[in-house]
């Protein structure tokens, strides 16, 4: 009977997860029927409920484009990180920082967004207006006046609280990846004379590569899904505009807490397809992490 | 002198590399510190200004943004509310699945349901909150409450009380298992009395993490309980106020006053999640299997 009751418990796993598809679908059905923009390439957000305008195609570039620039900056500082703890760090201080980098990660993602809103993108006006002078000739930092000296709630300011959010759980994949290497591998390779920088290169990262990836696909996809940090600091306008320093931006999910309060019956059915969209496309991230480890013949569970 | 001396004996670029490798871990850490103090010691000064007994035991009954009085007593009693109801939820039924991946598993539907809480820690926390916004209170018709933000919380609390659960329990040893079989004690005994007191310690740190990691999440419990300035106790009906909520609100509104109240509720939340944090530590630290 106690067999039964456990295996009732995972078959009501299966019931959530096929809830929350399920009635995510059928509620975003009506909106999609009554669209009158086409969904996946138009622009328009706005007003929904008054004209049933509506697309995601802004949403879209704009949530993976935030994401994108977030791993490029939390990565490597991230493995860095790691490797700096796990083989340089003497044992006392490496247990002091693991616990300073949880904390970084336990911090929930409303302070995370008051905190950019009133502090951030207070700072970094120096730095957009630097990018925009100095290499505003790269499209991507191109702004109309050099002199960057405004406020901004742009992608770039996004993404930089987005790096910080993710910098912790891909540092703590990361460590705990490196310490399953075999120690001796790694004396195999100091012993014949490597550098402790070659023994890392040789012994512990290759060996490591699928867990770092499930780290960073991890990580994506809490960049993906972040809501209230990025709505707290997006610029909420929902046009498709690669220049990430100028104010504008959007994702799926801040979208769906900035418009939340103003919609009526159907703009939430949209924001329920949009939704659906981002629960898709987080379950694909999370289905390529797990294609990725599985190919690679270790089963590696990633350690949250 | 003997280390200057292996040093000698290596070419200037291999040493260059490993310097510049050195280096560059200890930006990377630095990189890392940097965000924690500047968040932290931000948070604490701006925290501290409004941070009081009083803030924390008044609500904003009848305080509007322009008056500097008010506080979060509506927003801490809602925001336990709720995460004590999603625990009530999510711990007996995030154990039963650890128990039955780690004592009845091996089966091709274990394998399944081990792959199906993987896919679920990786739901966005807002799809958790759309969807009891779907389900909840668009198709049964219920109105705003905490309890709906209970469920929310309870979808993403349920894959880590598994993950951590599972974990522990793996690291029971079997030979405990056969001895109490060996006295002819049955399956679901062994597991009641010896396999789940031996991991006690494990399980009940993994559910103090989870509740740090839920306690302060937003999205989702924005979406389904309405948000409310008066203290309402009861879970299940009418509006209720969460402190993520109120910090959010707080950080949108133009009153600088709302701001200041904003940023003492952050400091009282990362408060809560730190001391969590500390005491499961803490219990790590005493917790014998743990530290094989």
């Amino acid at each position: 009977m106690f067999h039964g009751l456990a295996r009732a418990a995972g078959a009501l796993v299966f019931a959530i997860l096929g809830a929350i598809a399920l009635f995510l679908v059928i509620k975003a059905i009506p909106a999609l029927h009554g669209d009158k923009a086409s969904f996946f390439t138009s622009q328009a957000w706005g007003d929904v409920s008054g004209t049933h305008k509506f697309g995601i195609a802004a949403l879209v570039f704009g949530t993976v484009v935030t994401s994108a620039l977030a791993l490029l900056m939390a990565v490597p500082v991230a493995v860095g990180v790691a490797i700096y703890i796990t083989e340089y760090a003497p044992r006392p201080i490496a247990t002091v920082l693991g616990y300073a980098t949880d904390l970084l990660a336990s911090v929930p993602s409303v302070v995370y967004g008051l905190w950019g809103f009133e502090f951030l993108i207070h700072h970094t006006i120096g730095v957009q207006t630097f990018l925009a002078r100095y290499f505003g000739w790269i499209p991507i930092f191109r702004h109309p006046n050099a002199d960057v000296d405004v406020i901004s709630k742009s992608i770039f300011n996004a993404s930089i609280v987005l790096a910080i959010m993710v910098l912790p759980i891909v540092a703590a994949v990361c460590r705990e990846v490196f310490r399953q290497v075999d120690p001796a591998e790694k004396e195999a390779a100091l012993a014949l004379g490597a550098t402790r920088w070659e023994m890392i290169r040789t012994a512990v990262l290759p060996t490591s590569r699928p867990g770092i990836i499930s780290a960073v696909m991890l990580g994506l996809g809490r960049a993906l899904g972040e809501t209230i940090a990025v709505a707290l600091i997006i610029g909420n306008v929902t046009t498709v505009n690669g220049h990430i320093l100028v104010p504008g931006g959007n994702t799926i999910a801040a979208n769906i807490a900035n418009q939340f309060g103003e919609s009526d019956a159907f703009g939430r059915s949209a924001l329920i397809a949009s939704g659906l969209v981002l629960f898709v496309l987080t379950l694909g991230v999370n289905l390529v992490a797990r294609w990725v480890i599985l190919r690679s013949g270790r089963e590696e569970r990633s350690v949250v | 002198m003997s280390t200057l001396h292996l040093c000698g004996t290596l070419s200037f670029r291999r040493r260059a590399t490993d310097r510049i490798a050195t280096v560059g871990t200890l930006l990377a850490l630095l990189l890392t510190l940097i965000p924690l103090t500047l968040v932290v010691g931000y948070v604490v000064t701006r925290g501290a200004e409004r941070f009081s007994g009083r803030f924390l035991t008044s609500s904003m009954a009848g305080v509007g943004p322009l008056d500097a009085g008010g506080g979060i007593s509506a927003a801490i009693i809602g925001t336990l509310e709720q995460v004590l109801v999603a625990s009530v939820i999510a711990v007996p039924l995030g154990l039963l699945v650890a128990i039955y991946l780690t004592e009845y598993g091996g089966s091709r539907f274990a394998t399944a349901v081990r792959f199906l809480i993987d896919v679920m820690t990786g739901i966005p926390s807002i799809v958790a909150g759309l969807f009891i916004l779907a389900f909840w209170l668009i198709e049964l018709g219920h109105g705003f409450s905490g309890f709906a933000g209970a469920l929310a919380l309870s979808i993403l609390e349920l894959p880590i009380v598994v993950r951590t659960s599972e974990q522990m329990i793996q690291l029971v040893p079997n030979s405990l298992r056969e001895a109490s079989y060996a006295l002819g004690i049955p399956k679901w005994r062994t597991i009641l009395r010896v396999v789940l007191p031996t991991a006690a310690t494990g399980i009940v740190t993994g559910i103090m993490l989870a509740v740090a990691r839920v306690i302060g999440e937003t999205a989702p419990v924005l979406l389904v309980i309405g948000n409310n300035n008066f203290v309402n106790g009861d879970v299940f009906r009418h509006a209720q106020a969460s402190l993520g909520v109120f910090i959010y609100q707080g950080a949108l509104s133009s009153s600088d006053f709302d701001v200041d109240r904003a940023w003492a509720a952050a400091l009282t939340l990362i408060l809560i999640v730190f001391a969590l944090y500390a005491a499961a530590r803490l219990l790590t630290r005493r917790d014998k299997l743990a530290r094989r």
